[in-house]
């Protein structure tokens, strides 16, 4: 089955997401491919990022694409007041494939309604990031050669983040023996996204209580804006920070996943830990999203 | 229920044409009133029953409204706040046709979504959209941001 939209993690099953990470292991080490020669990808980033466009942008050229697109509304005629709606029937002209990021929650979805291409989402407010979520377990999957059976731990903002969502999301397609929500109360995960898991998940405050159990410790940032009390905030703050004593007390082969940009939340003296896997995960994000691509866009036999 | 209608008859007289609502939950009716549109200054004759008996709900309220006719978009939100009412069209005196009113399972445009940063607040053409996750209590959730809207939020709207 060829995939249509990527507006959310779910759109994928279990199958799709075990033929990206085949795709992914060929596009790892490749210069360049024609897979999608005369293609048009449109990179629509009415929200500036600097790591999740370029990584798609350099994915569509190494599959031989063009890409055309912009980095910010400033650039567009959003800026003179045009809707969404009609900024995604434009690029549907011009293009085969709209990547987005967008600042409101369920732009993605709204934009899919609109295209008659395929439209994979970046990124759309605090609600989902699925492809980050793919490179995520395509992580995991490389570290331990499986997803089932594995403990995982989600530490931090787990209320406004949406690679949280998409990956909580994402591992209902899995097995994972138990999950591990740690976040201080007022940033735990949404009941809308806890409802829906069906893996044993257990909410903590305090990751010292659970870390010899996990196996992948995912790490996302606090953001200081989430908080009306700057007191409270580097409070907070302090107590979710990764360091050398935290990650002494993980498993051997437990790995510490991060989607980046990190900022305090993990010590650097951490990154030289044998334990330390988020810089190899940043580096699976090209191959993860040329296979994205190739799936939703790529010539097939049975087209 | 020819009980409790009787009831009834002791504090306001039958409609000739027009409408009734029954079974509201109790303390609703102004709300419901609200959903139609009625404030008083357009004319219409309408009874207001609250907090009665009801062999159904323990307690209710009933809204009689002379010749007005209630139509899906209305019924579909009276549904949201009032799950089990029943709307009866009177014609004559007569009831002439009694519609017992289900949650719609999905919810288009009635409402807005409660969270501003969702598309629908924000784009001119997307409209709101909501599926019904469960009935008692009420609760929907956006299809767009995905957020649990529940009776509280709609009441809220409507007042």
């Amino acid at each position: 089955m060829r995939l249509r939209h990527v507006v959310s993690s779910l759109d994928l099953t279990r199958d799709d997401y075990f033929r990206i990470f085949e795709l992914a292991d060929k596009f790892y080490d490749v210069k360049k491919l024609n897979y999608l020669s005369g293609k048009v990808v449109s990179l629509a980033f009415f929200e500036p990022s600097t790591r999740t466009a370029q990584s798609f942008h350099t994915a569509a050229i190494k599959l031989g694409a063009d890409v055309i697109g912009f980095a910010s509304e400033e650039s567009t005629s959003i800026a003179k007041g045009e809707n969404l709606a009609d900024t995604i029937r434009m690029l549907n002209n011009y293009s085969n494939c709209i990547v987005m990021r967008h600042k409101f929650d369920g732009a993605a979805l709204f934009a899919s309604e609109i295209s008659d291409i395929p439209i994979i989402n970046a990124g759309d407010g605090k609600h989902e990031h699925p492809t980050q979520a793919v490179i995520d377990l395509y992580t995991v999957y490389k570290a331990f050669g499986e997803i089932d059976g594995r403990t995982f731990a989600l530490l931090g903002d787990l209320k406004y983040a949406r690679t949280v969502n998409s990956l909580l999301r994402a591992l209902t397609r899995f097995k994972p023996k138990k999950v591990f929500l740690i976040s201080p109360s007022q940033l735990k995960v949404r009941r809308e996204i806890l409802d829906e898991l069906n893996y044993p998940v257990i909410e903590t405050e305090n990751p010292y209580d659970v870390i010899q159990e996990i196996d992948v410790l995912y790490v996302t940032r606090i953001q200081k804006e989430r908080f009306v009390d700057e007191v409270e905030y580097e409070k907070v703050k302090e107590s979710y920070v990764v360091d050398l004593k935290l990650v002494n007390m993980m498993k051997k082969d437990g790995i510490i996943l991060h989607p980046l940009p990190r900022v305090t939340e993990i010590d650097r003296r951490v990154d030289k830990t044998v334990n330390a896997k988020y810089f190899y995960q940043a580096s699976l994000a090209v191959p993860v999203r040329m296979a994205l691509f190739y799936e939703v866009l790529g010539d097939r036999e049975d087209d | 229920m020819i009980s409790s209608s009787k009831r009834d008859e002791l504090i306001v007289s039958k409609i000739r044409n027009g409408t009734v609502i029954d079974h509201i939950p109790a303390g609703r009716a102004l709300a419901v009133l609200r959903i139609l549109g009625i404030r008083g200054s357009e004319g219409y004759r309408v009874a207001l029953v609250m907090n009665v008996e009801s062999k159904k709900i323990g307690r209710k309220d009933i809204v009689k409204i002379e010749d007005r006719v209630i139509d899906e978009k209305e019924a579909s939100l009276i549904t949201l706040i009032a799950p089990s009412a029943t709307i009866n069209i009177i014609r004559d005196y007569v009831v002439t046709e009694k519609r017992h009113l289900e949650v719609p399972k999905q919810i288009r445009g009635l409402i807005k979504c409660p969270n501003p940063q969702c598309i629908t607040n924000n784009d001119v053409e997307a409209e709101s959209r909501f599926i019904t996750i469960s009935i008692k209590p009420l609760k929907l959730k956006c299809k767009y941001c995905e957020m649990y809207i529940t009776e509280d939020d709609v009441i809220r709207q409507i007042l």
